[in-house]
């Protein structure tokens, strides 16, 4: 009875975990592979293990913290979501505005 | 004690009641949120100060493959467990879960024993937080990381013992949820920790 609670969230199935832990093993393996053979040019490795990074926390998020579709508001995705907006304002922000003190080596 | 006696109320919103779990799940997750912020500044200032070597040691110089690939491979393997312990809780295994976390934990405290140990050689070869920026930005982004870990060790001590003395109540699901969803995001700060700091300083 008190279960009922929980039947609507999303559990998750250990095919889920089982996939998502498989997924993140390559998607480290791909960028550390990448950057000690040196496969491609600096921009290539850089741009690529970063997207792979990116990759491998949505894959978490879908499969380790279910993130998913339900039938229900979902107000976590949005805090999420406006997460994302100050990781990309603060870090790309201090970045950039850093980056016109190039008189300070 | 009494809270966990207690039955929810269901999703009854026409009545205007709230699942009083589902909203504490949802604080939850506004709260990483926030740690999201913290992480981001600490990433924001690492990423502006990751070649200020101020003639000191730089990463390629210091940081060990082995140490990080382990610690990474070990904290995402606890990711792995503590989403196996869960699957335990909704089948009602208090036992099964108990243990998941046992192992969940152990890999844990691995994960910090390799960071102390990196940290403690670091210093020993003078490489300090006051050394250069870029330490300084190091140990401060890492560190933190690495203190998020072990207040999550601390608090999975507790939510064990809790387990065992109240057993799978409504309450305590939603306390595990909640350290399990701390526990994952730690290993999905970790993997940018990995790709920027480790990965991109031996480039």
């Amino acid at each position: 009875m008190s279960d009922h609670v929980y039947e609507e969230h999303a559990h998750g199935s250990i095919k889920a975990y089982i996939i998502g832990f498989i997924l993140s093993i390559v998607l480290t393996i791909i960028p550390v592979v990448m950057v000690f053979y040196h496969l491609g040019s600096k921009q290539i490795i850089f741009y690529g293990i970063l997207l792979m990074a990116v990759l491998q926390f949505v894959i978490q998020l879908f499969f380790f913290m279910h993130i998913r579709e339900g039938e229900k508001p979902r107000y976590n995705v949005i805090a999420l979501i406006l997460g994302i907006v100050f990781v990309f304002t603060i870090v790309y922000g201090s970045v950039w505005i850093m980056g016109f003190n190039y008189m300070v080596q | 004690m009494m809270e966990h006696t207690m039955h929810n109320h269901g999703h009854d919103h026409a009545h205007g009641h709230v699942d009083q779990e589902e909203l504490k799940i949802l604080g939850f997750w506004i709260f990483l949120v926030t740690d999201v912020i913290l992480f981001s500044t600490l990433f924001g200032t690492f990423a502006v100060l990751r070649t200020h070597f101020n003639g000191g040691p730089t990463g390629k110089e210091l940081f060990e493959a082995p140490g990080y690939l382990a610690e990474t491979f070990i904290l995402l393997t606890s990711s792995f467990t503590s989403g196996l312990a869960t699957l335990e809780m909704h089948k009602g295994k208090k036992n099964s879960l108990i243990v998941w976390l046992i192992i969940t934990a152990i890999l844990g405290a691995l994960f910090i024993g390799l960071e102390v140990n990196e940290f403690s050689k670091m210093v020993k070869d003078g490489a300090t937080i006051s050394t250069s920026a870029f330490l300084s930005s190091f140990f401060t982004l890492v560190g933190t990381h690495g203190a998020h870990v072990s207040v999550g060790l601390v608090w999975m001590i507790a939510i064990m013992v809790q387990l065992a003395r109240y057993g799978i109540t409504d309450v305590m699901k939603r306390k595990v949820t909640m350290i399990s969803l701390y526990w994952h995001f730690l290993d999905a700060v970790w993997i940018f920790i990995l790709t920027v700091v480790y990965l991109m300083g031996v480039m």
